[in-house]
């Protein structure tokens, strides 16, 4: 397929995975600033900006951490372009570049959630309601991604389509994890404790998971080990680049030897990894090493598929 | 409402031959017509609205911020055409779509029309849209206009006549296709009462037309398209999909020794085939406009080794002209020896003086247009224009009276459309598409583009034109 059509699929992938990953965040914030922790509540409500690492634009505009500033600058601010409406945005105009090699429920999911997104922006975040509108978000993600699974050839376009999707969702499960083990690291209250590690769950869709998987209280190292290694947890570390361990083989050519051997080098890495050596080096550590190499293999598929010369 | 439909006066209509009397080819449509609500039919339209907004059939308005999106207003009173006029007008387009091809071969090889003095040799050879690299280049099947948009209208008298031919890129295509998946979804009782001759396998005859239209088995076919902001990028788009090809960009091609490659996830791939919606002007940047961003580096060269099909081909646009326009019923007798079935409308090219002086006496009554223009733009219509305007006007055509032609303003035939009190006559024109591959063919239909503002004779769509499903009856049906 045609490298540009590959690099608009993965694109328009990457971002629409963003904005949901941004919706299941923002949700959690809000949730939290809703419970009264005084002395806490800040960190929380800045963990986003933590996360994406937009703390410095966002206190340009703003000037203090304030929730509904937060809400407002990742959900629907045009100057944001991390913003979910700028997501969207982008994705649709990846779309649109490429309609004629998308089906045409795929396109159509993407531009009414765009047509819809612009009616939403008129009225503000407010006249929806927050949880209404992450809601919005995530529902619109599902869509779009049963919309590519049930209707989509497996071919390369495909591929791209779903190598987009866990690049972006392993980057983001290692941030959120990284940044929340950071704010929680040395408090030991544990009312607090339990609602916050319930929020991080909550916040990559695993809440029900852990209470399946493990039956005993909350405690960081479990979480830990479920997000970056457990293979039925799906935004688990290990899913996503298995997910992209059995995609990039699968990718027609010769071209990109370089990725198809990064990715199979990280998988074993979470194979056969254990959380014990983890927190031997250092939780913080070993999720920056993780991000430096999913971040080395974003840029191999890059120039090995997506740029024109 | 308003049901009780009539022909303007001194005009023809589509639907009424007298005021509330429907034509034979309509008497069906009238029938369930009567009988329907406008509550219904406003219900409908909001449907259509939805329906095109959410798939996205829109165009894109030059001159408005990049990447503004509209839609064309449909109109669901369809224009039908009853089965002996479609005969004669499919038997006139296929002749004059042959004798064009077979001018454009002639005057891009022996050019025996020019000797024989039936059209003047500098209007060719002098033609901005004449391309001296194409002389002596040989085509498989010697086709150039491989897909034709002829417009048609029909005057007062009740007669169609050509108004123009497009040869270079025609778009409307889609809307033809589409206007009728939506009439069918919206209104699936009409198609049980009429026998309308399907269009829907449009892009299988353009695929088929495409690929024969080189001398390789199983050729690689693309479609080239300006990218995501040209107006028709929706139709590049669809008809890419429809036909199963890769739609790239200029700079998704490249050319290495006199060979056209895509550049693809799994590296280089030959490309035999271009349909090409990117006008020759930014083809390729080497030969041609070297600011061009959209075009390939190289490809006329690839193009005249032979090694890639350009559909249409390069420098078709000299037979559309509106200056060469009046010869082409020529051309059908000098090249078919056949009498034209189809009228052209009578035409003074204002480079004669006596054709100027003529004009100039009588711009209130014409409809003058530049030789070059396209969309509507740059044209003035007399009877509907202030005398400041022709004052204005005036000035411009005689600074540049080679620039121009002028033709009668034709009254354009009327069709119903829904407006909010019911319905109402406004004009059509009419554009069927002929494909030429190793024979010539077309589907039964066209785009039928209407002015959707009272008493306006313009129909494109970037000057807020409309479009109607277009009816082919099948014999036998009315």
């Amino acid at each position: 397929m045609l490298s540009r059509t590959a690099s608009e699929l993965y694109w328009m992938s990457r971002h629409l995975e963003r904005a949901e990953n941004m919706a299941r965040m923002l949700d959690v914030a809000w949730n939290l600033s809703l419970i009264p922790f005084a002395a806490t509540v800040e960190d929380e409500v800045a963990a986003p900006l933590k996360i994406t690492g937009t703390l410095d634009r966002y206190i340009a505009r703003y000037d203090t951490v304030q929730i509904n500033n937060v809400m407002h600058f990742f959900s629907l601010d045009e100057e944001n372009p991390g913003s979910i409406y700028n997501c969207i945005r982008s994705a649709r105009e990846n779309a649109h570049a490429v309609r004629g090699r998308i089906t045409s429920e795929v396109w159509e999911s993407i531009n009414a959630t765009w047509i819809e997104l612009q009616n939403i922006r008129r009225y503000g975040l407010i006249a929806m309601g927050a949880s209404a509108f992450m809601d919005w978000v995530k529902e619109r993600s599902h869509l779009f991604r049963g919309a590519a699974y049930g209707t989509m050839i497996r071919n390369d376009a495909f591929r791209f389509i779903r190598i987009g999707t866990f690049i972006e969702r392993a980057d983001n499960t290692a941030r959120i994890l990284d940044v929340k083990h950071q704010i929680h690291a040395g408090q030991g209250n544990s009312a607090v404790d339990y609602y916050r590690w319930n929020a991080l769950l909550r916040s990559v869709g695993a809440y029900e998971a852990y209470r399946e998987l493990y039956t005993d209280r909350v405690t960081a190292e479990q979480i830990a080990e479920m997000l970056i290694f457990r293979a039925e947890v799906p935004r688990s570390l290990r899913s996503c680049v298995e997910m992209l361990a059995e995609l990039l083989p699968a990718v027609e050519g010769e071209a990109g030897l370089d990725a198809k051997r990064l990715v199979a080098v990280q998988f074993s890495r979470l194979q056969y990894g254990d959380i014990h050596h983890v927190f031997d080096i250092g939780l913080h550590e070993y999720l920056t090493d993780f991000l430096r190499r999913i971040n080395e293999l974003a840029d191999t598929i890059q120039s090995a598929y997506l740029e024109l010369v | 409402m308003i049901k009780a439909g009539s022909p303007p006066p001194g005009g023809y209509d589509e639907m009424f031959s007298a005021p509330g009397a429907a034509q034979p080819h309509y008497a069906a449509y009238w029938r369930w017509l009567e009988g329907v609500s406008m509550d219904t039919v406003e219900r409908k339209r909001k449907e259509a609205d939805l329906l095109f907004h959410r798939v996205g059939i829109t165009f894109n308005v030059y001159g408005a911020e990049e990447g503004t999106e509209r839609l064309i207003p449909f109109d669901s009173v369809p224009r039908i055409i009853p089965a002996s006029e479609w005969t004669l007008l499919e038997r006139g387009l296929l002749q004059r779509v042959r004798a064009m091809n077979l001018f454009l071969h002639d005057i891009y090889h022996e050019q025996e029309i020019l000797r024989a003095g039936r059209v003047p040799a500098d209007q060719v050879l002098a033609n901005a849209h004449y391309q001296p690299c194409m002389q002596g280049i040989d085509l498989p099947n010697e086709v150039y206009a491989h897909i034709a948009g002829v417009d048609l209208i029909r005057n007062s008298d009740g007669d169609y006549y050509v108004l123009e031919d497009n040869l270079r890129t025609p778009s409307g295509v889609s809307y033809m296709i589409e206007n009728r998946r939506m009439m069918m979804r919206l209104y699936p009782e009409l198609f049980a009462r009429h026998r309308v001759a399907p269009v829907d396998h449009y892009p299988a005859l353009l695929h088929e037309m495409l690929e024969q239209s080189c001398h390789v088995t199983h050729p690689c076919v693309v479609l080239l398209t300006p990218g995501r902001y040209n107006s028709a990028y929706f139709e590049h788009a669809f008809l890419a999909r429809q036909m199963g090809i890769e739609l790239v960009e200029g700079a998704d091609l490249f050319t290495r020794n006199g060979i056209v490659y895509m550049r693809t996830t799994a590296g280089p791939q030959q490309v035999d085939v271009i349909y090409r919606r990117i006008d020759d002007d930014f083809l390729d940047p080497l030969a041609f406009n070297p600011d061009s961003m959209l075009g390939v580096p190289g490809l006329l060269s690839a193009y005249r080794e032979g090694n890639v099909v350009l559909a249409n081909a390069m420098g078709t646009g000299v037979a559309d002209d509106k200056s060469i326009y009046p010869y082409v019923p020529d051309m059908i007798r000098f090249y078919l020896d056949e009498e034209p079935i189809l009228k052209n409308v009578p035409t003074w090219l204002c480079r004669n003086p006596d054709d100027l002086n003529h004009v100039l006496a009588n711009l209130d009554e014409l409809v003058v247009k530049e030789v070059h223009g396209a969309g509507g733009y740059g044209m003035l219509i007399g009877p509907a224009s202030t005398r400041e305007q022709i004052a204005r006007f005036r000035e411009q055509l005689l600074a540049a009276p080679e620039n121009y032609i002028a033709q009668p303003t034709l009254s354009l035939s009327t069709c119903p459309v829904f407006v909010e009190q019911g319905i109402a006559p406004r004009h059509v024109d009419l554009r069927p598409f002929v494909l030429s591959g190793r024979e010539v063919r077309l589907v039964p239909g066209g785009l039928t583009r209407v002015a959707m503002k009272e008493g306006s004779l313009v129909v494109n769509s970037s000057q807020g034109g409309g479009t109607k499903d277009t009816w082919v009856l099948e014999d036998g049906a009315c």
